[in-house]
């Protein structure tokens, strides 16, 4: 009898080996190489972009004397390179990015590298709590909903999900800081930190890590407390998006015969759930999330400057308000940048999360 | 002495946009321990269902009534909790495609330890080992290695044999196999059949193998179950049900098994299907349910409702016209069915 059973065809698995980790540089280093290529052409992009703005820098950043003082505007464009040809401005531009020199911003008078180690700092800061947030609490009431399908915790999502993703951010930017700083007076309406305070000593530029690791208690207090109103703001739109995308791949998952089955092994309903049903569903969950990101990052344009939050949402708004080209570019490209790499980690997590693509 | 498990007049309603209708319409069979008993019929016929009720598995909104006792303890009438500790545990579930079954991302060891480990109360090596064991059992080469593998590196039959071990981690004593071979190659078939009639001999194992292939059946149960449109057809030993079936629904199923060596008989034809096709839930017949596609129906048939009476030892026929001839010889009905 055991004759047929051994002639049955071996596995035709194969186990992680050196080769598969070289697959997984070589993705890497593909990546990369596209994400900058990428990023030249964003910059290309958004160049031309300013270009067709009608609108004259000189004019935005000198006000009337441009037009009592045709020298001092031709002394501006000389300073910033706008007296010569398109292409050129390009390539000088694109040259100095080489470099890492990103300009001169017209506005601060100071390198645009220099604003954006500034900025940079205070919006990951609110973007990361705010995308933490909503993770947390949208795929926690995406799994609510998706395990109490029809039932009324689900019904009260759907319209909680609802307004989250329906409800302008401006508006319940507007309402929030109305109602909470306003009327009730429980949580600041703006800035990062209470007036009598110092920042912290700069470590990474995010005050509340900044004040822990300096043992500020104090100063995180007051950083988290700035940092609630316009995080949950921001968070409001994703973690409606996460909800409804949460429970829709819920919902899909637990059809699978494999939830049956795991079902069929007397495991807790939380193993099931968890294990068994959320896991697969974090791949597209994921995907998601990504996206949700970029939404997030645009919202900030909105809810610092409602918040005066001093990142860079506000920064772009100012710049692009005074056509300070350098500084649209140097945001243009630290955006891209960051969709490249956020867009990275999600496939990278693909491959964590999912072994048939790793394997494959 | 009762045996392990016993169903008993066995009824089971669905919901269905037009209200609750019966998928399984008074059942009984009994499962005895290191006992392969098989349950046949087309797609439809309450198969699945049956396995699904004895797990309580049904779906929202489903309506049992009858009996199901194993090993004393009746299996309707159980809380949530006491069904949660029987199933893995006391009776496990082997289901059709492994391609399905089987959770596509994780690992064959936790598929293999995690209710063993729940149920059991195994640590965590000692689950690695007993799982090894287990496929090794199986005959899945190089066990160690498989535990870190995913369902997706292995063929179909291994994927059934991973299937199997995963249902039998927790030491059940009665596996529910619902089309346990259905989705594999016919040689691979064969070794997962073999499989369940030694662990059935060296475990005490107890079977209920629920198909719609009689081929499946006559190779390895003990006793058959022949279910048409949720009701009992035929049941008895299987030797008996297979070489002379008294049921004509029995006797298409034979008929629908392919013969190819009957090409260089005249005498005999290489596959002959049922006419018609099996009812819906909720459209079954009045009277007998398989009368619309029998050949020896008598006007009865549409009218009286057939009940399994016994026939010879241990055979119960729900047919009273019992047109069959004795000797198991295909019989030639003499006009085309009404």
């Amino acid at each position: 009898m055991s004759s047929a059973d051994s002639a049955l065809p071996v596995p035709v698995g194969r186990p992680r080996t050196r080769a598969s980790r070289r697959d997984l540089w070589r993705f890497l280093a593909k990546r990369l190489v596209a994400g900058a290529f990428l990023c030249v052409g964003i910059t290309l992009v958004s160049f031309v972009l300013t270009q067709l703005v009608p609108g004259d820098p000189a004019a935005a950043n000198l006000g009337n004397r441009a037009v009592e003082d045709p020298a001092a505007v031709a002394a501006f464009r000389a300073q910033y390179g706008l007296d010569k040809p398109l292409p050129v401005q390009y390539a000088v531009y694109l040259g100095k990015l080489v470099r890492g020199d990103l300009g001169e911003s017209q506005q601060s008078h100071r390198t645009v590298k220099a604003d954006l180690a500034e900025y940079i700092p205070a919006t990951f800061e609110l973007a990361l709590f705010a995308i933490v947030l909503s993770l947390l609490v949208g795929v926690t009431l995406g799994v609510v909903a998706a395990v109490f399908r029809d039932r009324w915790p689900d019904q009260v999502l759907r319209v909680v999900s609802l307004a989250g993703v329906s409800m302008p951010t401006f508006w319940i930017a507007l309402l929030a800081f109305f109602v909470f700083f306003y009327k009730l007076g429980w949580l600041p309406g703006g800035g990062r930190l209470g007036p009598a305070l110092t920042p912290p000593p700069r470590t990474t530029g995010m005050f509340t890590v900044d004040a822990a690791l300096a043992g500020q208690w104090g100063v995180l207090g007051s950083a988290l407390e700035h940092l609630v109103l316009p995080g949950l703001v921001l968070a409001t739109y994703t973690v409606g998006m996460l909800l409804r995308f949460t429970r829709a791949s819920m919902l899909e998952i637990l059809g699978n015969d494999y939830v049956r089955a795991a079902r069929a092994k007397g495991l807790p309903e939380r193993v099931v759930v968890v294990r068994h049903v959320l896991r697969p569903a974090l791949i597209s969950i994921i995907t998601v999330a990504g996206l949700a990101f970029g939404s997030l990052l645009s919202g900030t344009v909105l809810v610092e400057t409602i918040y005066s939050w001093p990142g860079l949402g506000q920064y772009a708004y100012t710049s692009a308000k005074n056509l300070d080209l350098p500084a649209i570019m140097g945001v243009s490209v630290v955006v891209a940048a960051v969709y490249i790499a956020i867009n990275l980690l999600v496939d990278l997590l693909y491959g964590v999360i999912d072994p048939r693509i790793r394997l494959s | 002495m009762e045996p392990l498990l016993r169903v008993e007049d066995l009824r089971v309603e669905l919901p269905t946009r037009r209200g609750l209708r019966p998928a399984v319409d008074g059942l009984s069979f009994d499962v005895a321990e290191g006992e392969i008993v098989g349950i046949a019929g087309e797609s439809g016929s309450g198969k699945t269902m049956t396995a699904m009720t004895l797990l309580g598995l049904l779906p929202h909104g489903a309506r049992t009534s009858g009996s199901a006792r194993f090993d004393g303890r009746e299996l309707l009438t159980l809380g949530r909790r006491q069904l949660r500790d029987l199933r893995g545990r006391q009776i496990a579930m082997v289901s059709q495609d492994p391609s399905t079954a089987l959770h596509p991302i994780l690992p064959v060891g936790t598929q293999v330890t995690e209710h063993m480990r729940h149920h059991l109360g195994l640590s965590k090596s000692a689950a690695r080992a007993e799982a090894v064991e287990l496929l090794a059992t199986v005959r899945i080469p190089d066990p160690e290695r498989a535990l870190g593998a995913y369902p997706g590196q292995f063929s179909g039959g291994m994927r059934q044999r991973i299937a199997i071990a995963v249902a039998l981690a927790a030491r059940p004593r009665l596996l529910l196999a619902d089309e346990p071979t259905t989705a594999l190659d016919v040689t691979v078939q064969a070794g997962i059949l073999r499989l369940l009639d030694r662990l059935r001999r060296e475990r005490g194992l107890a079977v209920l193998v629920i198909t719609h292939d009689l081929g499946v059946m006559s190779a390895v149960a003990d006793r058959v179950a022949v279910m048409y449109a949720g009701r009992l057809a035929e049941s008895g030993p299987r030797a008996q049900v297979l070489a002379t079936p008294r049921h004509p629904y029995t006797r298409g199923l034979l008929d629908a098994l392919p013969h190819p060596e009957a090409a260089d008989d005249p005498a005999r034809v290489a596959l002959r299907p049922i006419p018609g096709s099996p009812p819906s839930l909720g459209d079954v017949p009045a009277g007998c349910p398989f009368h619309p596609r029998c050949a020896f129906a008598v006007p009865a048939c549409a009218t009286d409702r057939p009940e399994p009476v016994p026939v010879a030892a241990g055979h119960l026929l729900a047919c009273p016209p019992d047109p069959l001839p004795r000797d198991g010889a295909a019989p030639v009905p003499e006009g085309a069915p009404a």
